[in-house]
Formats: structure tokens, C-alpha cells, sequence
């Protein structure tokens, strides 16, 4: 479990977090949605130690983020997992190698348990075949799917995910989002999504988080949606006006989503 | 004063990438394997240029020092003298190394640099990663023991590039130029030239890697710090080419 408690974040005189204070739970897919700029992406940052809270606390089972040591830190980073906007594939590396390097820096295992292991994850995200070609020769869904295997390779309590969807066709987005939610069923990860993708949204969000201009404003499981009566939420998760009709029509039929 | 505060900012923010480059590797096997890509990578690759170069520079300084130096009150052998001296002082050691700042330099800048802004190195650090570590030290190390090599193939090429104006051009008699190769050589301007080549190394690294390290934006700041990288590096290698042969000689 992750818990973030009175978060804030300011870049010199610009507060982008204001007093976050949320849970993001075991076992779960976690969705954080809100506009662009709302500070979606510097929230995840802060929760993987990429940029120092100016206040605040981030607790892993407990244990406090934000007053480890470097050293604890590094230690504590390699419970977890993530997966970046543009995937983040080392360009100079194959399929396989990328998957199976945070083995060869961490792991003990000789060079057959390694390959068998990200082998195993590759067939995971059925990327079986494409193990010799380099990230360039790839497709963007495949790129994804190949920084999920690299992600889970070293079996991650949580797994972070920065827009996976991005750049991505509607079909697509859809394999990737249960691929990731099938992921932390499987291996009971604590699972972060930032997206602002409606299908994620709905199809995946068991904990969703709605930030707006930098504080928590909602937060809520994906069948709450429709019901809820926060101005901003609906504003923000039915913008077209089909969504809108979409929305009245199954409160008007009483359907359950 | 605004000035000096930047660069003063500057050079501590290098010093602690330095800090952290120079540490223990997480894993020796990794460290091996990236030490001897870089070898190849920086060093291996640069041989072509460095020679090509070194061979041409010879024969012409061979041509300048016949062409503008000789007089009745002169050795015959004086052209090959003072190839041999510049070759071996200055241009294997300070100016193959500003050539080198170029390739080498802009070649790590925007390697690091694309790495940074593809968050292939946000990517390192959130596995555990000493990202420094891994990425700038085999570079480093890398140049560094390759460089010696690399003088004294540039010495050597630069010779041969002499004795091609002897034999292919006429321009100073074979026997006069090894003569003059010969004459009062002193062994400790090859160590001085390898000494100062080693300094060079490191600053044509460390500078190019800072700056790509540090990137922050997107393809245009990549190509900013680039430059800069080659900029920086170059002028530090003069400026210490100046207190290095001072020290040395």
C-alpha cells in the first residue's frame, strides 16, 4: 500500500501540488486522471523519487520515502516498476536485452535463467519472436508492451505507468490496458496509471484519484463516475457532447457500468 | 558577478555528476562489457580520423619547415627536426585532441543528451541504477587507456607523412629527414605528450557527458548542449595545454 500524506510541490514561486493526500491500494489498478498540467505526472514523479516533495510524506508499507537515504532509496526502488510515456527503450539494446537488463545489473541468476525468465515475460506480453529486433524496428503498442515486460521482470510490488496509452489507436490502448490490469491481478502489484484516457478510465480504474490544478479534488471507483455530482469530474471525464448524452442515457435507463 | 555565480554553479554541479560518476559499479560484469564498447566506440573508431589527419599534418609541416626555414646558415636536416618537435609536443598530444573534442565530444554529448530527454535515463535511475556510474565512467576509462595509443600512432603517422614528401615529392632528401627525426631526441617529450594526452582525455569525456547529462528540453537543447560541449572542452584543453606544458617541460 502506498500512502501520500499532505503532499506539496512547488517549482520556485509555482505551486503544481497542493496538500495531496490519498492511498493507493494493494492489488489495485490506480488511475490518476486530470487534465493536462494538472500535475498528474509530477504527483508520480515525487512517488518514485524522481523530484523531492517540498513537503510531505510518501509511505511504502510504512516505510517513509521521502526521509530514506539515498542508499534506502535506491534499495526501495528496486521494488518497483515503470513504464514511461514514450516507453524509454534503450535504443542500443535489443528486445530481449532490455528486458532482461535489470536482471543483469541486479539479479544473481546465470545467463540461462536470465534469458528464460525474460523469455517467460516477453510471452507474457506476446512478444515472443520479436526478442532480436531493436526498438526502432518495432511498432509503438510493441515498444509498450516491451517496457511492461521489462518492468515486471523483477517482479515489482508496484508498477508505475505514465501515460501508457499515449500515441496509441483505441485498440491498442485497449491490449495494453488489460495486459496491465491482468499484470497486477496476476502478481498482486499496487499498481499507478496516470492517463486521461476514458476507456482506462472505465474499464480499468478500481481506485480512481481526479486532480485538478494540483489538489485531489475526487477520488472514487470507476462505476462512482457517473453518478457523481462533482462539476469538475464531469466536466473533465464526459467533455464531448456523445459522452454527455452517453452519461444521461444510462443514468436516465438506470444501467450499471 | 551574475556570470561568475553561473559558472561557479556550473563547475559544482559537474563536480557532484563527477562525484557520482567515479563510484563503485553495481555490477563488474555490466562495467566490463560498456568499458570495452566505449574502447571501440571512442577510441577504436577514432583511429581512421586521428591517422589520416596526423599524415597529412606531417608531410605539410615537413614542406612548411624545408620551404620557409631554409637558408645556407641552416642544418639540411632542420625540416626533420622540427617535424619530429611539433609533431611530438603539440599536435599528437593538444591538437589531435582538440580534433578528437570534436568527434568524440559532440558523438557523448548527444548520446547522453537523447538519452535524457527519451527518459532512457529517468529509466535507470527508477531500476536503481547509478546512472553516472553506468553511463560516463566506462567513457572515460575507455578514452583514457586508449589514448595513449592514439598519440603514438598520430607521432608515427605523422613521421610516415614526412617521409612520403621525401620519398614521393622530393622535397628533402630521405637521409637529411632521418637525420633531423633523430637528432637530439629527448624520450621525455613522448611521456609529456602522453601525460598531457591523458588530461585531455578526461576533459574531452567528463565536459561532453555533463552536458548531455544535464540536458533539459527536447531535440534543439540536445544539439544546444552539443555544441557547447565541444566549445567548453576545447577551450579547457587550451587553457590547460598552457599550465600542463609550463608543469611538464
Amino acid at each position: 500500500m502506498i500512502e501520500v500524506k499532505n503532499l506539496y510541490k512547488s517549482f520556485d514561486d509555482k505551486q503544481v501540488l497542493k496538500d495531496i493526500s490519498t492511498v493507493f491500494e494493494d492489488g489495485k489498478t490506480n488511475l490518476i486522471i486530470g487534465q493536462s498540467g494538472s500535475g498528474k505526472t509530477v504527483l508520480m514523479k515525487n512517488l518514485v523519487g524522481l523530484l523531492t516533495p517540498t513537503s510531505g510524506h510518501i509511505l511504502y508499507d510504512g516505510r517513509d520515502f521521502v526521509a530514506m537515504t539515498k542508499r534506502e532509496k535506491i534499495a526501495m526502488r528496486r521494488e518497483m516498476g515503470m513504464i514511461f510515456q514514450a516507453a524509454a527503450l534503450f535504443d542500443s539494446m535489443t528486445v530481449l536485452e532490455n528486458v532482461m537488463f535489470p536482471l543483469d545489473m541486479f539479479s544473481a541468476m546465470n545467463l540461462r535463467e536470465r534469458q528464460k525468465r525474460a523469455m517467460d515475460c516477453l510471452d507474457r506480453v506476446n512478444l515472443v519472436g520479436a526478442e532480436q529486433k531493436f526498438p526502432g524496428e518495432i511498432s509503438g503498442g510493441m515498444q509498450k508492451r516491451v517496457a511492461i515486460a521489462r518492468a515486471i521482470v523483477m517482479n515489482p510490488k508496484y508498477l508505475f505507468c505514465d501515460e501508457p496509452n499515449s500515441g496509441l489507436d483505441p485498440k491498442t490502448s485497449l491490449v495494453i490496458d488489460d495486459l496491465l490490469h491482468g499484470i497486477t491481478r496476476e502478481f498482486g502489484m499496487t499498481t499507478i496509471i496516470n492517463t486521461h484516457d476514458m476507456n482506462s478510465v472505465m474499464g480499468i480504474g478500481e481506485n480512481i484519484i481526479f486532480i485538478y490544478e494540483g489538489h485531489k479534488e475526487w477520488q472514487g471507483q470507476s462505476h462512482e463516475i457517473m453518478e457523481s455530482t462533482n462539476q469538475r469530474l464531469t466536466d473533465f471525464i464526459f467533455a464531448s457532447n456523445l459522452q454527455k448524452k452517453m452519461r444521461e442515457a444510462v443514468i436516465a435507463n438506470g444501467i450499471k457500468i | 558577478m551574475g556570470l561568475l555565480r553561473k559558472w561557479l554553479t556550473t563547475f559544482g554541479r559537474y563536480l557532484i555528476l563527477m562525484g557520482r560518476t567515479f563510484s563503485v559499479p553495481e555490477r563488474m560484469r555490466m562495467f566490463w562489457k560498456q568499458y570495452v564498447k566505449e574502447m571501440s566506440q571512442l577510441g577504436v573508431d577514432s583511429i581512421g580520423i586521428v591517422l589520416l589527419i596526423s599524415f597529412f599534418i606531417g608531410a605539410v609541416i615537413c614542406i612548411q619547415m624545408k620551404v620557409n626555414i631554409e637558408s645556407p646558415w641552416m642544418p639540411r636536416w632542420v625540416a626533420g627536426y622540427t617535424t619530429r618537435e611539433i609533431m611530438l609536443l603539440e599536435f599528437s598530444s593538444s591538437i589531435m585532441c582538440l580534433i578528437l573534442a570534436g568527434k568524440v565530444g559532440s558523438n557523448i554529448a548527444s548520446e547522453l543528451g537523447t538519452m535524457r530527454v527519451t527518459q532512457q535515463i529517468d529509466a535507470l535511475d527508477i531500476m536503481g541504477v547509478n546512472s553516472a556510474c553506468y553511463l560516463i565512467l566506462p567513457k572515460i576509462l575507455g578514452l583514457l587507456t586508449l589514448m595513449p595509443f592514439l598519440v603514438i600512432f598520430s607521432s608515427a603517422m605523422g613521421i610516415v607523412g614526412a617521409y612520403f614528401t621525401a620519398f614521393g615529392m622530393h622535397i628533402i632528401t630521405p637521409d637529411d629527414l632521418t637525420l633531423g627525426l633523430q637528432h637530439a631526441f629527448i624520450p621525455w617529450f613522448m611521456w609529456m605528450s602522453i601525460i598531457k594526452s591523458l588530461f585531455f582525455a578526461f576533459i574531452i569525456t567528463s565536459v561532453p557527458a555533463y552536458f548531455g547529462y544535464t540536458v533539459e528540453g527536447g531535440s534543439v537543447n540536445v544539439g544546444k548542449a552539443s555544441t557547447d560541449a565541444v566549445v567548453s572542452s576545447s577551450v579547457l584543453i587550451l587553457f590547460s595545454d598552457v599550465f600542463l606544458t609550463q608543469l611538464l617541460s
